[in-house]
């Protein structure tokens, strides 16, 4: 890699980080907009047009509320546990691969952070992190209801990490790799039945979105946060931008979640007949390989932003729809459902990649001309 | 035991089936009903109104702030005959009557006048017992005005400056104090 | 080398403030903060898995669970139970004596130089360490995987509900 593509990548880095960002506030005011909807109302309207610089609105109304520390608090700590929710909520998105490799003349951009061949044990890592910065934060707060919530975050998030992982290695034992950006392109190999693995993996598939609304502690699965039982969870005590940023931390984590399903289930940043097409805008509309090859890429952000967005939606017409577990139900459904489910599916995927139902994947994206 | 009523529904606990085991047809079904409601919200007209633009019509038999009235010559009519206050079920009015001096036949309708005249609009129950009651037809309550809130608590005791109808009978006239009977007609077509 | 150098400083540095933070949720945290730089080391000798795994299961699931029991158990200062200067010397000696073995030990080892004409680089990958626990150390994964996976059965089946057993 030369210095020049080290540049360029330094600077998708930073603008996935500032999508991140962009996607996380535009969701506060998509929730509520999408709130009001499901349940026949307006929404927020009145700053600006539609109210699209509400967001705008509600950042100046945290960074201007007081800073309050609770007495006994250990000050640190409850500065470090939002910090921390934030750090790991942005840090997973970096190994997501938005899309292909974008080709002018000499200099090549992958469309992507970082790609390391182990991402998906990356994005797992960081996620089993997240649940630090509530605990921090919950048992900082010096708050009985804010320990609470810390505790059942904490004990949750260990709970269906087991059947996620479960569920990602019925996905790893067909791709043969642990890397996204190999898992996508295996997902659109032209020419043979290799579509997307959510044909091949409907149950893991099933399981992982449920453990995913349970990592990112949305409805029904909320329970840390849960106001009917503990006023606010592990952040009653916050205030102003860090409550501010346990609230953006949440709306991260749910975009990656989707971010990573769309990857790993969904096809990443293909659509369909994209062989086709570039073929049509090479053969005949007499573009060169490059420009065909950009144009599909491009498309293919633009698929994986669809996709992504459509999980966000989902996340919150579940939130508006579905009452909360209960939380004897929500232990009793991660360990005595999910993940015996999880381990059958892993039994299911190996019987059918044995018996060749399931065809061995080769590593075709080696001499494939997207490579 | 015997039920008193016999209204009472025997409820069997069937084990459930495994659609509803499964949990997931309940989740879709539920998920379905949202969906119906967000497309209903995005294409037909929502009920909500949006308030500072738009405002919901008064009933026809509301009744809302008081106004002490003036006559056709722009004098008030109250003669401070003590009858609303009587009337009153909450105690809200208080006046001190006095006597009209010579020259202020033109202020004053009756030689007694009311010199001041409050009523607290926090005790008040807007039942419109003193309207019903006075017999110089000087006490109306507005059909489309209400008492706005106050920060404290001596400002909801309104005293004459604010109760009594303004002199211009242009002014009279916008603030619409008594509906006509076409007005109120086309209020009530409104609201049908 | 600097970086090297930084990882280590930082390692011992948290290390330390392990043993000696008086909080033991502090303590608990420095403990990540180790995890952490062992992974920045392991990443820098080019084994991307170990780190992560590392991560995942140190870091991720045992730091969280310690973290767990810490705070139900609600320790601080106040609480510490007053130590007996004998309990204290007692400490010091055993502690001191491992230290001694581990420096007695590893004295005579020699750091194996490496060839940097035949070295490998891709050894700690994902892929070479699959193919080296899978041919060549097979039984021993199997044996381990099969122990875990009871392990799990078994939590299942501890969370199962009995017959005739309704809690709500």
């Amino acid at each position: 890699m030369t210095l020049e593509t080290l540049g360029w990548q330094g600077l998708v880095v930073l603008v996935v980080f500032g999508i991140s960002l962009l996607i996380a506030t535009y969701c506060t005011y998509a929730e509520r907009v999408i709130a009001a909807f499901l349940q026949d109302r307006v929404g927020p309207d009145r700053a600006g047009p539609f109210g699209i610089v509400q967001p705008l609105a509600d950042a100046v109304k945290l960074f201007t509320k007081e800073e309050f520390f609770p007495s006994g608090a250990n000050k640190a700590l409850f500065i470090f546990g939002p910090c921390l929710a934030m750090i790991t909520a942005l840090m997973s998105s970096a190994v997501i691969p938005f899309g292909n490799i974008l080709q002018f003349g000499e200099t090549a951009i992958r469309l992507q952070g970082i790609e390391i061949n182990v991402g998906m044990l990356y994005v797992f890592g960081i996620v089993s992190l997240g649940v630090y910065g509530i605990m921090i934060g919950g048992w900082a707060s010096n708050n009985k209801f804010s320990l609470l919530g810390a505790i059942r975050a904490a004990s949750q998030n260990i709970s269906y990490e087991l059947a996620m992982g479960l569920a990602l290695i019925a996905v790893l034992m067909m791709s043969g790799s642990l890397s996204l950006r190999d898992i996508t392109l295996q997902q659109s190999v032209p020419g043979e039945w290799h579509f997307w693995n959510i044909v091949k993996q409907p149950l893991g598939f099933i399981i992982f979105i449920v453990c995913a609304f349970a990592e990112t502690n949305r409805t029904p699965f909320d329970l840390p946060e849960c106001e009917t039982e503990l006023v606010g969870g592990y952040h009653t005590e916050y205030s102003s931008m860090k409550m501010g940023l346990y609230l953006f931390a949440e709306y991260v984590n749910v975009f990656v979640a989707s971010a990573v399903m769309s990857v790993i289930y969904f096809g990443g940043f293909n659509f369909p007949f994209q062989y086709e097409l570039r073929e049509w805008l090479h053969s005949a509309q007499g573009l060169s390989v490059d420009a065909a090859q950009n144009i599909i890429v491009i498309l293919g952000v633009v698929t994986i932003f669809a996709k992504i967005f459509a999980f966000i939606f989902f996340f919150m017409w579940v939130r508006w729809t579905l009452p909360r577990f209960r939380y004897d139900q929500l232990m009793r459904l991660g360990w005595t459902i999910l993940i015996p489910l999880a381990i059958f599916n892993i039994l299911l995927t190996g019987g059918l990649i044995t018996t060749g139902i399931i065809p061995e994947i080769k590593q075709w994206w080696v001499s494939s001309p997207l490579g | 035991m015997e039920s008193l009523s016999n209204r009472a529904k025997k409820l069997e606990k069937k084990p459930m089936t495994l659609a509803e085991r499964a949990y997931l047809p309940a989740i879709f079904q539920g998920l379905s009903i949202t969906m119906q409601h967000f497309f209903r919200a995005a294409t037909k007209k929502q009920v909500t109104i949006r308030y500072p633009e738009e405002t919901r019509p008064f009933s026809p038999v509301f009744r809302g702030l008081h106004v002490l009235k003036r006559d056709e010559q722009g004098r008030e009519r109250c003669t401070a005959c003590g009858l609303c206050a009587v009337a009153c079920p909450a105690e809200a009015i208080t006046m001190v009557a006095g006597e009209r001096k010579k020259g202020e036949q033109n202020l004053y309708r009756e030689e007694k006048y009311a010199v001041s005249y409050e009523i607290n609009m926090l005790r008040c129950i807007f039942c419109g017992l003193c309207e019903e009651a006075c017999p110089k037809a000087a006490i109306y309550l507005q059909a489309d005005k209400m008492a706005p809130p106050r920060y404290e608590r001596d400002e909801f005791i309104y005293g004459k400056d604010r109760l009594v109808e303004p002199v211009s009978p242009d002014n009279r006239s916008k603030r619409g104090i008594q509906l006509t009977p076409e007005q109120a007609d086309k209020l009530r077509s409104q609201l049908a | 080398m600097s970086l090297f150098l930084f990882l280590s400083f930082v390692a011992l540095l948290s290390a330390l403030g392990v043993v000696l933070a008086k909080n033991p949720v502090h303590s608990v945290l420095f403990l990540i903060l180790t995890f952490f730089t062992l992974s920045a080391h392991y990443l820098t000798l080019n084994a991307q898995f170990l780190a992560a795994v590392n991560i995942i299961v140190y870091a991720g699931a045992i730091m969280v669970l310690f973290l767990f029991v810490i705070m139900f158990l609600n320790l601080n200062e106040d609480t510490e139970p007053h130590k007996p200067a004998l309990a204290k010397i007692a400490a010091a000696i055993a502690g001191g004596s491992l230290l001694l073995i581990m420096v007695a030990a590893l004295r005579g080892v020699q750091p194996v130089g490496y060839d940097a004409n035949t070295f490998n680089s891709q050894v700690g990958m994902v892929d070479q360490l699959g193919l080296v626990l899978f041919k060549q150390y097979s039984l021993p994964f199997e044996l381990a995987s099969i122990l875990l996976l009871a392990a799990m059965v078994g939590s299942v089946m501890l969370g199962k509900r009995e017959t005739g057993e309704r809690n709500f």
